[in-house]
């Protein structure tokens, strides 16, 4: 089974975004890595001058690169962007919304978890325009990745398997009205929650994550120990979301366990002390509530 | 502009057209539409009734088939799309792209809208859709303000559809997991959002909590209104204080802005509420009717909003008026 690095969905500084990279590329024991600034568009240019070199270095040091593309577009600027990366050539692009599919039909890519595949025919016709790699919907049940692993084997079907969960997206962003600040004039001020802000109850219960125009769950998802069933159901790569926390530590445990080198058990534990203080969930998985636990 | 109303029983779907809708949306009593609410939607019979009844007065039926259908399932969404064609529906609302490619093979000549569900935000995902499936109509995602739709509209081969009243999503529609993060119910999957059967209220010193999945989704002083717990319109506590986060509970009320709608090329006006009863239906619609005739007959005057069936009162322009941006 592959492990894969999903984009960086927060607004990380330039150089810590890139020293990331850098790190993933020589130290983790991932296959694949997906980067871009997938949530915000207008965080883009503070990336694009590292991102040649980011792709570089994690090509020369074997993981596939995936090219993320922006997960809700509206704005002239963000369609232009979107159908310049779908004519990029050298790395896949990952299609986190179906303004690609017009662009890149035809040509080999891979599907983002934005997109809605829930069943076998919608697999089946995203294959058929070229999606090589499909990570499913994290709200998807276990039961239904497996149908849809079963219809389309020819592509690799990947799980969601660590990380706050990406719920919600919007054309509005919520670190600007928190801040009291427009759209347009917000000062970046989501740099200033790496990993997110915390959303809780009135009752002070941890709830969710605001991450911009995203919002994440706060509970981590953990599927270290649904690793056998996920086998068994023909998932073919996991994917770990990039939280403040070693990742590079992340993807040895999962490797570890993959390579039947450690227990679920054992490796549960360590993810807990890499990734401090933040519930761990699994409840999709199960067609439970997400935030839950088994 | 036509106008679309909403019907979740025969009853509101004949008081929908008696009040003066061009066409009535519904769907099946089962988990393949959006509004799967026990005691709503349609039987088949009820469905074919209903097309006849709408039939005989110059009025159309639009089903909606939204819901994203389960792995290993699929031939119960196959299904309702096949009934619904037999039952001459004058068109389906589909969100899901295998069964868009359904319909397009299966019935070439059926009209196909694409629900707001499927999330087509821009030109070019939606002549996707035009072009793979021959979608007919779009039904745009209440995220874009009126310039924006009007660029879209535009740019775009086939028919743009806005929503002008009822409830406010917030997340872009059908890429929202919120509620089954809480409760293990969603739009997508279930067709359902915040789900009743995973609401409590308790009454407290500090007054009315409510609740969502055991998560505390609102407290309303002893003299406040308690309102329903939809996960997005809850108050919730940051570092920055406590307050509406995502939005204040208000719903969309863009009757002031149908002027605007119909320079921009809109053909269809839709109304949220499959799940709302006869006599608010009977309202809505007539309301916008009178709205609708003002506007035809070139006179803007007299157009004035619809408080008393707005959500606590208040309504908003929503992102037709991007004041936020």
């Amino acid at each position: 089974m592959q492990l894969s690095l999903g984009p960086v969905l927060y607004n990380w500084a330039p150089d810590r975004w890139r020293d990331f990279y850098f790190r993933i590329a020589d130290e983790a024991p991932v296959d694949v890595v997906s980067v871009g600034e997938v949530v915000c568009s207008k965080r883009s240019p503070f990336f694009a001058e590292h991102l040649p070199d980011v792709i570089e270095r994690l090509q020369r040091a074997g993981k596939q690169v995936l090219l993320g593309s922006l997960i809700l577009v509206s704005l002239r600027r963000e369609r232009r962007q979107t159908e310049e990366l779908c004519a990029s050539d050298g790395a896949l692009v990952e299609v986190n919304d179906l303004t690609c599919l017009r662009p890149i039909k035809g040509r080999p890519h891979a599907i983002g978890p934005y997109v809605n595949i829930y069943n076998e025919t919608s697999a089946a016709f995203h294959v058929r325009q070229g999606a090589a790699r499909i990570c499913l919907p994290p709200e998807l049940p276990i039961s239904s990745a497996a149908v849809i692993a079963a219809a389309v084997p020819q592509a690799v079907i990947e799980i969601f398997a660590f990380g706050r969960v990406p719920l919600a997206i919007s054309a509005r962003c919520y670190h600007a009205r928190l801040h009291k600040l427009s759209k347009d004039n917000c000062r970046f001020v989501c740099e200033k929650d790496p990993d997110g802000l915390a959303l809780k109850t009135l009752d002070q219960q941890e709830f969710l994550t605001i991450n911009g125009v995203q919002t994440l769950s706060h509970a981590c998802t953990n599927l270290v120990g649904d690793v056998a069933a996920l086998r068994e159901a023909g998932i073919g790569s996991l994917r770990l979301s990039p939280q403040d926390c070693d990742m590079v530590g992340v993807a040895r445990t999962f490797r570890d366990v993959l390579d039947g080198r450690n227990s679920a058990e054992s490796a549960s534990r360590r993810l807990s002390d890499l990734y401090p203080g933040v519930a761990f969930a699994n409840g999709f998985l199960r067609g439970k509530p997400g935030f839950s636990f088994a | 502009m036509e106008l679309i109303c909403p019907a979740g029983t025969p009853a509101a779907l004949r008081s929908a057209i008696d009040a003066g809708a061009d066409a009535v949306y519904c769907g099946f009593n089962d988990e393949t539409n959006a509004r799967n609410f026990p005691g709503l939607n349609f039987s088949r019979d009820e469905l074919r009734n209903g097309i006849a009844f709408a039939h005989g007065r110059g009025a159309r039926i639009l089903v909606a088939i939204n819901t994203f259908p389960r792995a290993s399932s699929v031939t119960l969404w196959q299904r309702a799309v096949d009934d619904a064609v037999d039952a001459r529906a004058d068109a389906l609302i589909v969100a899901d792209i295998g069964l868009m490619d359904y319909v397009a093979k299966r019935h070439p000549g059926q009209r196909l809208h694409v629900s707001v569900q499927a999330a087509a935000a821009n030109p070019d995902a939606i002549a996707f859709y035009v072009e793979m499936f021959g979608a007919r109509r779009v039904v745009l995602p209440r995220v874009l303000s009126v310039a924006e739709i009007a660029e879209i509209t535009r740019e775009t081969a086939c028919e743009t559809e806005v929503f002008v009243f009822g409830g406010l999503c917030v997340m872009a529609e059908g890429r929202c997991s919120l509620s089954s993060y809480a409760t293990g119910k969603s739009p997508n999957m279930q067709g359902v959002c915040s789900p009743a059967s995973h609401v409590a209220y308790e009454e407290t010193a500090l007054g009315t909590t409510s609740r969502l999945g055991g998560f505390t989704i609102n407290r309303f002083a002893p003299q406040e209104a308690a309102g329903y717990p939809t996960l997005c319109k809850g108050r919730f506590s940051t570092a920055h204080g406590d307050g509406y986060v995502f939005e204040d509970p208000v719903s969309l009320d863009a009757t002031t802005l149908l002027g605007g709608l119909r320079s921009a090329g809109i053909a269809a006006l839709k109304i949220e509420g499959r799940q709302r009863g006869r006599a608010y239906i009977e309202s809505v619609v007539r309301h916008f009717r009178r709205a609708l005739d003002t506007i035809e007959q070139g006179s803007e005057a007299d157009i004035v909003s619809l408080r008393p069936f707005t959500e606590g009162q208040a309504s908003t322009l929503g992102a037709y008026r991007k004041t936020w941006r």
